[in-house]
């Protein structure tokens, strides 16, 4: 269990990775806190010629307050997103799921953005930002461009960046007033990937849900988005038939895939499951 | 009344150090990173193997080119089956006393088939394990796919291919017991009550990985192997067998070693081909297998489908038990201890704690494309354990009885002994019913009960499951020695007092983190009368030690333990011998208390021990004529009376399950055993708890999922889920005492019950909790998926 040979290059500032990237094309993969790819890499699941490892670049890292969002840098780590009072207060969704990932051993050297950007469908993060129409700023040697979280997942592992590009950062609007977010997942060890998970955030009138998003991860082939259902809960209070009717819909929106954990019917069902169980006491049922 | 004939001195010992939880001595070392384990072992000019596994479950070997990876830079040797077979014997893993058992010849590697997806077939060394890797990946061989054995159920009908055409068939074995009359009970039976088990494939994940360093050095065709394997004298005598050599010039030596749990007790092909390497190569050779290789190289276990009946009377007597049971072993039978022991288990134990006649099993061990399977953490226990107890829990739910109280009217009483079971079995002195009493004090089953009735009502399936059981410890020579195998049933100690007074120990029984080494420190500092720190323990090294068994069976503090007791009290004799002769005394006046020769009587300090030492071994002139000290103590032992010590225990399970999700919550568990004399409170209660979280691994997370066409499709620690701290419950242990009368210390092994009993306990709390709606559930592990399936929702 030992990685096939690979150069390794460390870049000191984003100019110097962004060239690197250049310079070795699809060669070259980038190294963040590792918490995937050092597994891919030592069971010869992937083999790069060049690692260039972004970990000590300056401004790459940390959680800023921009006003109407908190913008977190792609080399924060998890364990930072989980002890920061930022976060806490105005990105409850973020909190919730952030202590899912993994372990903490783990979440010391995982980063936020290499979640983002590696963008494994049963990975928390990805279905939260989806949730919290986050915004994916994106660095490349031309400038920087921003990718809204709708446009940014385009499959299996697949995102919005192009080849020679790297995620700087990620920008969460904040929560406003009257906002509501809850989230949950179902695994079969605390810390690993989840059966299903759903990320929701919800505007109230009272009890009234408004503008719901619902996004279940471990659903498909990226975080999936289920507006048909969410569409259900505007205008509407929670009840024993609402969860029923979301249940049903459900079914119908959502084809998730087959594992060895569980198969598509039973990812329907779940979601049904989790829907419920997150979405009435969002409405203080 | 028990006829109790052992002498129980070193019960009475003063300054005794048995029954305390005496902190483990190379704890420190380990907690610090200072342990030596194999792969810290560096040798100069040591190179490194890996090897090229099969990537079919059966496929023949047409050819194999090895000259791209012998081009690598760093590459010494690639080394195909036929040049390995030239150096070594092969071996066929049948034991005599198994009637009928059959296996093929195993060699090192493969020579012209190989039979299970991951089975190692060339052999690669480089410098570096990674350059051995790289070189892995550019040998090519050209395989013929042949279609793979792996259903159980239809590997020995007709149209299956043969994995051994020499076999004849793909049976390894079959086990018949029949005692009393089955038919004659059921035809008198109320109820015959059926049900169907199965047991997940499944393996031990030990911290460290199995590995060794073979350093053969040719010009005395001595063999030294550090190894982490659980016999080192076992390992000695194979390697020198197969390899020609001369038994004395082969030296195994364990140092630490992180986890066994019966995966490090085998005959390993890519082990015995590391040690080939050595030989063909003249140089210290290192292979340690990593996680994926553990998975598909090590050792599976369980496996197995039983169809099992009970006959019950309405007043609540059972009146037979009946098994059918199947399990797949892989493509070989292991050797030296093979792949049949555990259905025999299984066949020998069903019904265990209960009083009936009647008794008919049949038991298929057959040949399959997967890993191989052998004996593995309470060998045919836990299977055993849940077939009888989900069977007793289903005739006493048929009768109306509370499970408990059907258990407690059916136990062997606990003053019925000795007695045997139906299968003939001899208990000496087992405690069923105080265990059961304890445990359900400690449940407080009653209102536990009312909780579970309560809970129901507002929707919340909660459920309690009981266990009762026995378990094998303390194997005696007709384990495995009378069927052949040259495994040591017996263990030795020698005990030497140093010039400073100090006590060296050496022991054939083996630590493998288990805490033997504290035991064995407890029991040597009360036999002898010295403090623990004044003990130097060591073990595992065939050259140093006396013949043992190592660890293996629950022996090492039973039969162990009871070799240092025997070599404490001669080398304390031998001591108080030489202070006599310097004092004066009569030596039968004389005791060590606490390092200290002290007259018997008074307590009264006399002379100490390294005073002792420094004249038997410095001054010996100033002794008298014709005295000589004798300083070294070395005494043997093994189990006679019985041909194990069997001991018993209850478990039991508080589990919740979400009834719209499929999981399942463990809330609480109890196991009340009995291990006889307990001589380190908190280690019996720690193996007892790893024990019960691997038993709940297997019930309710571990299993080797294989597709059909033989592949493992979770062979990682992603997808191979071991039980992890987050989803367990506390483990609340208690203890019944009934010492074996086999040996002065009257100890017997702790390290199988919880194992044994969980998955049991398991499964019938998840039984009681589903026992509102239209769901059984006998399928291990109780996934969240079967669960839903099991109550329609999916």
């Amino acid at each position: 269990m030992k990685p096939a040979p690979f150069a390794y290059a460390k870049a000191s500032t984003l100019e110097d990775a962004l060239s690197l990237l250049a310079e070795h094309g699809d060669d070259a993969r980038i190294l963040a806190g590792g918490q995937s790819l050092m597994a891919t890499l030592n069971m010869r699941l992937s083999a790069p010629q060049v690692l260039v490892d972004i970990n000590r670049i300056d401004g790459l890292a940390g959680i800023n307050d921009t006003g109407d969002a908190l913008r977190i840098g792609a080399m924060t780590r998890h364990s930072d997103v989980e002890t920061s009072d930022l976060i806490a207060q105005h990105a409850p969704l973020i909190a919730a799921a952030v202590d899912h990932i993994a372990h903490p051993a783990i979440r010391n050297r995982g980063t936020f953005g290499g979640s983002i950007a590696f963008a494994d469908p049963a990975a928390e993060l990805p279905a939260c930002a989806m949730a919290l129409d986050a915004t994916m700023h994106i660095a490349g040697l031309n400038g920087e461009r921003d990718v809204p979280a709708a446009d940014f997942f385009e499959g299996l592992y697949e995102t919005a960046i192009q080849p020679g590009e790297i995620l700087t950062g990620v920008s969460i609007p904040k929560i406003a007033d009257g906002w509501k977010s809850g989230f949950m997942e179902l695994a079969r060890r605390r810390g690993d990937y989840a059966i299903i998970g759903i990320a929701a955030q919800a505007k109230f009138d009272g009890s009234t849900f408004g503008d719901a998003r619902l996004v279940y991860f471990n659903a498909g082939d990226r975080p999936v988005s289920t507006p048909q259902t969410a569409a259900l809960l505007n205008g509407q209070g929670w009840s024993d038939d609402m969860a029923e009717k979301l249940a049903a819909s459900l079914k119908r929106e959502l084809d998730p895939p087959d594992d060895l954990n569980a198969d598509g019917p039973m990812r329907k069902h779940l979601a049904g499951v989790l829907a419920k169980r997150v979405l009435g006491p969002m409405a203080g049922a | 009344m028990n006829e109790v004939v052992a002498d129980r001195w070193i019960l009475d010992r003063p300054n005794s150090y048995i029954g305390r939880s005496v902190p483990r001595p190379n704890a420190p070392r380990l907690a610090e990173g200072r342990g030596t384990f194999v792969d810290d072992i560096e040798l100069k000019r040591m190179l490194h193997a890996t090897y090229v596994r099969s990537p079919y479950a059966h496929a023949r070997i047409k050819s194999i080119d090895p000259a791209a990876a012998k081009a690598l830079p760093g590459v010494v040797a690639v080394v195909t089956p036929q040049e390995m077979a030239k150096i070594h014997d092969p071996w066929v893993g049948v034991l005599t006393h198994l009637e009928g058992i059959k296996s093929a010849p195993q060699y090192a590697l493969p020579l012209e088939k190989a039979t299970w997806q991951g089975e190692a077939v060339v052999a690669v060394v480089a410098n570096t394990r990674a350059t051995a890797e790289d070189a892995a990946a550019l040998v090519e061989i050209d395989w013929e796919v042949l279609p793979p054995v792996t259903d159980a159920e239809t590997a020995t009908e007709g149209e299956t291919p043969l994995i051994h055409n020499d076999l004849g068939d793909n049976q390894a074995w079959q086990r018949k017991a029949d005692f009393g009359d089955v038919d004659a009970a059921y035809a008198d039976a109320d109820h015959v009550v059926e049900e169907t088990f199965v047991f997940g494939r499944h393996t031990g994940v030990c911290l460290e990985s199995r590995g060794l360093v073979a350093d053969f050095e040719p010009s005395e065709e001595q063999l030294t192997v550090w190894h982490n394997n659980q016999c080192p004298h076992m390992v000695q005598n194979i390697l020198a067998d197969k390899f020609r050599l001369e038994e004395h010039k082969v030296r195994v030596i364990t140092r630490d070693v992180g986890g066994s749990f019966g995966i490090k007790v085998h005959t390993y092909a890519d082990e015995v081909a590391t040690v080939g390497l050595s030989i063909m190569l003249k140089r210290p050779v290192k292979y340690i297998a990593d996680r994926l290789e553990s998975f598909v190289g090590d050792i599976h276990a369980r496996d197995h489908r039983v169809k099992g009946k009970i006959s019950v009377k309405n007043d609540g007597t059972i009146t037979a038990f009946e098994i059918d049971d199947l399990t797949g072993i892989g493509p070989y039978s292991m050797y030296p201890r093979t792949s049949g022991i555990e259905a025999n288990q299984v066949v020998n134990m069903i019904g265990g704690p209960y009083r009936f006649d009647n008794y008919r099993a049949v038991a298929n061990v057959v040949y399959q494309n997967k890993a191989m399977m052998c004996q593995y953490r309470a060998v045919g226990h836990p299977i055993k354990c849940a077939v009888t107890e989900g069977l007793v829990d289903k005739a006493a739910k048929i009768l109306g009885m509370d499970p408990a109280e059907f258990r407690q009217k059916n136990f062997h009483s606990d003053d019925s002994y000795p007695t045997k079971s139906a299968q003939g079995m001899p208990f000496e002195n087992l405690s069923h019913e105080e265990c059961m009493k304890k445990m359900l004090e400690a449940m407080d089953y009653n209102a536990l009960k009312a909780d579970r009735d309560a809970k129901r009502k507002d929707g919340i399936y909660r459920g309690i499951g009981f266990a009762s059981f026995i378990e094998v410890t303390n194997p005696s020579a007709m384990f495995y020695g009378v069927g052949g195998a040259r495994i040591s049933a017996q263990d030795g100690a020698t005990l030497r007092l140093d010039a400073k007074g100090n006590v060296f120990i050496s022991t054939g029984a083996t630590e493998q983190g288990q805490g033997m080494e504290a035991v064995i420190s407890q029991v040597a500092a009360t036999a002898v009368g010295v403090p623990p720190e004044r003990l130097k323990i060591i073990t595992g090294d065939t050259e140093h030690t006396p013949y043992g068994g190592g660890t293996w069976g629950s022996r090492a503090a039973g039969i162990g333990g009871e070799a240092v007791a025997q070599a404490g009290r001669q080398l304390r004799v031998q001591i108080l011998e030489a202070a006599a002769a310097m004092l004066q005394e009569d030596a039968s006046t004389l005791d060590i208390r606490n390092g200290v020769v002290v007259d018997t009587d008074t307590d009264n300090e006399r002379i100490s021990l390294d005073e002792i030492g420094r004249i038997c071994y410095y001054r010996p002139d100033t002794l008298p004529d014709g005295f000589q000290a004798e300083l070294v103590a070395t005494k043997h032992y093994v189990p006679r009376k019985f041909p194990f010590a069997f001991t018993n225990g209850a478990q039991a399970s508080y589990l919740e399950v979400d009834v719209e999700t499929g999981f399942i919550n463990l809330i609480n568990h109890w196991c009340v055993e009995d291990c006889g004399t307990v001589i380190n409170p908190l280690l019996v209660d720690e193996q007892i708890r790893g024990g019960v979280v691997q038993g709940l691994g297997g019930a309710l997370w571990e299993e080797c999922l294989y597709d059909d066409q033989g592949q493992m499709l979770n062979a990682n620690m992603a997808d191979y889920l071991v039980p992890m701290a987050a989803e367990l419950p506390d483990i609340e242990c208690g203890h019944a005492v009934s010492p074996t009368s086999d040996s002065d210390l009257g100890a017997k092994g702790a390290g199988e019950a919880g194992t044994c009993g969980a998955p049991a306990a398991v499964m019938n709390a998840l039984n009681d909790a589903l026992s509102p709606f239209d769901a059984r559930m006998t399928s291990m592990p109780f996934t969240p998926k079967k669960v839903l399936q099991a109550l329609n929702k999916i």
